[in-house]
């Protein structure tokens, strides 16, 4: 191992920097000119000079104005449609065996169409464990489980809202945050 | 006699308010100058209705929030101490400012008014012994809390504004020297004058040195940032621990007077109080020939808004300063205060009287 290291000789401060007062009014004149070039971006907002899309300040305004999303980002989960409405899904269990969390619980009930086979009566997804891994939308053979909502604020007053049926599942944004009884 | 009681009451009130307006401000200002500095936007989402305006109803909605909080005390504390130590402190921070004035000689109906609350022969020493005095609030929260990490932090707020305390007077020396009186109202008239025929005799002018000296000092003696060590919220705990609700904020707004009244003090010695450069009683007289006769009314309010300006200039610059430098460790503190600004500032009385002795 000899050899490898690097040694670093710390150089000690110079006068100048030792005085203090003038690395003091360095950092003084750095902040003090964002604070007016941030004053006048901000006073001409107000006056309405600036274009809409203009961002002042790296603050995202949240709940009006949220954060945009990478495309790949892995959101709350949705399950597509077929054209008549009902669910693509075909209850073949791969998503609830490759689950790590084992946040699905699905029952199968027979379809009418025997080309289809199956369906899911029952399509529960417990959003309280689900680790957001992706597997159940990797492992999907009929494309029926995106993870692609754009939601992020998940939120509920209790365990058990936190569990999203298959209603819900088809139609995301039908969901509102009840308030406590 | 009434008369006098009466006057004396209303400068003493419009001083008590303009003082807590401006504290109560400065915690507006604190969050959105530090907002800008770091290219952020800062707090805008108090509101009564749709109205906003810039998130000045967030002083507002603090002092609801803290009013309404539980009041805890310590079981294990000494309770009298710790609801009498907030209010040493803020009483200590304003009773200071009556020895302030904020203009000169007012003449009105017949009468003339001297705008300074109480105008003590020794206001100098008065505000620097309010300012002393104080150190028992932040002493007796940290000791009355029971609780180790607060002591702590007070005997390291008493010795951080002790040390400080010697470095600020013996540099205001030299200024007192200078213009030979410790009346703040002699001081700022004194500052009126004219060096060479158009520069004013300002402190800053004469003693440059004591105005670098004064402000660290005296930011020291606000525990704020870069000397917050008595405070330091987020990291090594200080003497407010136990306290919730309306008495932490009473440490906290005495903060925010203190910052007030050294930027009173710093107008005062340095950049001449009151005094609008060139304005006289009679109106302005410029060294170069132009001269502009205003009435006594106008020059009191020119003066009264030129000092306020002063002072909201030096608590944006306070504020710009807080917002810059990082904390200064413990034993830097004290190397700063001992070893550097004392030294100068003795070094400073002996240049001055020297000079002094010469001239």
């Amino acid at each position: 191992m000899s050899g490898t290291f690097v040694k670093i000789k710390k150089s000690d401060l110079s006068f100048f920097e030792r005085l203090y007062l003038p690395a003091f009014a360095i950092g003084l004149k750095i902040t003090i000119r964002h604070f007016f070039v941030n004053l006048l971006f901000h006073t001409m907002r107000q006056l309405r000079l600036l274009p809409r899309r203009f961002r002042v300040g790296v603050t995202y305004q949240y709940p009006e104005d949220p954060r945009p999303l990478s495309t790949r980002v892995r959101t709350r989960h949705r399950l597509m449609k077929r054209e008549d409405g009902s669910p693509r899904c075909v209850a073949c269990m791969l998503c609830e065996t490759v689950c790590p969390a084992k946040c699905i619980y699905i029952i199968a009930g027979e379809h009418p169409d025997p080309n289809i086979e199956k369906y899911p009566v029952k399509f529960d997804l417990d959003l309280g464990v689900c680790v957001y891994c992706g597997y159940c939308v990797e492992v999907c053979p009929e494309d029926a489980i995106r993870m692609d909502t754009g939601k992020l604020d998940i939120a509920a007053y209790s365990r058990k809202e936190m569990i999203l049926d298959v209603h819900e599942l088809l139609n995301p944004g039908s969901r509102k945050i009840k308030e406590p009884v | 006699m009434i008369v006098d009681i009466f006057i004396k009451a209303c400068l003493a009130i419009a001083i008590l308010l303009g003082v807590l307006n401006f504290a109560g401000l400065l915690t507006w200002v604190e969050r959105k100058q530090s907002a800008l500095m770091q290219d952020r936007i800062g707090a805008n989402r108090a509101n009564i209705g749709p109205l906003r305006l810039l998130g000045l109803f967030h002083p507002l909605a603090d002092v609801i929030k803290l009013l309404t909080k539980e009041d805890f005390i310590p079981p294990t504390g000494n309770k009298i101490l710790h609801t009498l130590a907030p209010f040493l402190s803020v009483f200590f921070a304003i009773v200071a400012f009556a020895a302030v004035p904020f203009g000169n000689q007012l003449n009105i109906f017949g009468r003339s008014v001297n705008l300074q609350v109480a105008s003590l022969d020794v206001g100098v020493l008065y505000i620097f012994a309010m300012m002393s005095l104080g150190v028992y609030g932040v002493f007796l929260a940290g000791f009355s809390s029971n609780n180790n990490y607060s002591v702590l932090g007070g005997l390291r707020a008493a010795s951080q504004m002790i040390s400080y305390e010697i470095a600020m007077g013996v540099s205001l020396l030299g200024i007192i020297m200078i213009y030979g009186s410790l009346n703040l109202q002699d001081i700022a008239r004194a500052q009126g004058n004219l060096l060479f025929g158009w520069l004013p005799a300002w402190g800053i002018v004469l003693q440059p040195v004591a105005f670098f000296i004064f402000t660290a000092a005296a930011l020291a003696e606000t525990k704020r940032v870069p000397f917050d060590l008595p405070e330091g919220e987020s990291e090594i705990i200080g003497y407010f621990t136990e306290y919730s609700g309306m008495k932490f904020g009473m440490f906290f707004l005495t903060d925010f007077i203190e910052t007030v009244l050294v930027g009173c003090l710093v107008t005062f010695f340095f950049f001449g109080g009151w005094q609008v450069p060139y304005l006289y009683a009679e109106g302005f007289r410029f060294p170069w020939g132009g001269v502009i006769p205003l009435p006594h009314l106008i020059v009191s309010l020119l003066q009264i808004c030129g000092f306020t300006l002063k002072i909201i200039f030096f608590n944006w610059l306070f504020m710009a300063v807080r917002w810059t430098l990082p904390r200064f460790r413990y034993d830097q503190l004290m190397k700063l205060g001992w070893t550097i600004l004392f030294p100068i500032s003795l070094a400073n009385i002996f240049i001055t009287g020297g000079i002094l002795l010469l001239l």
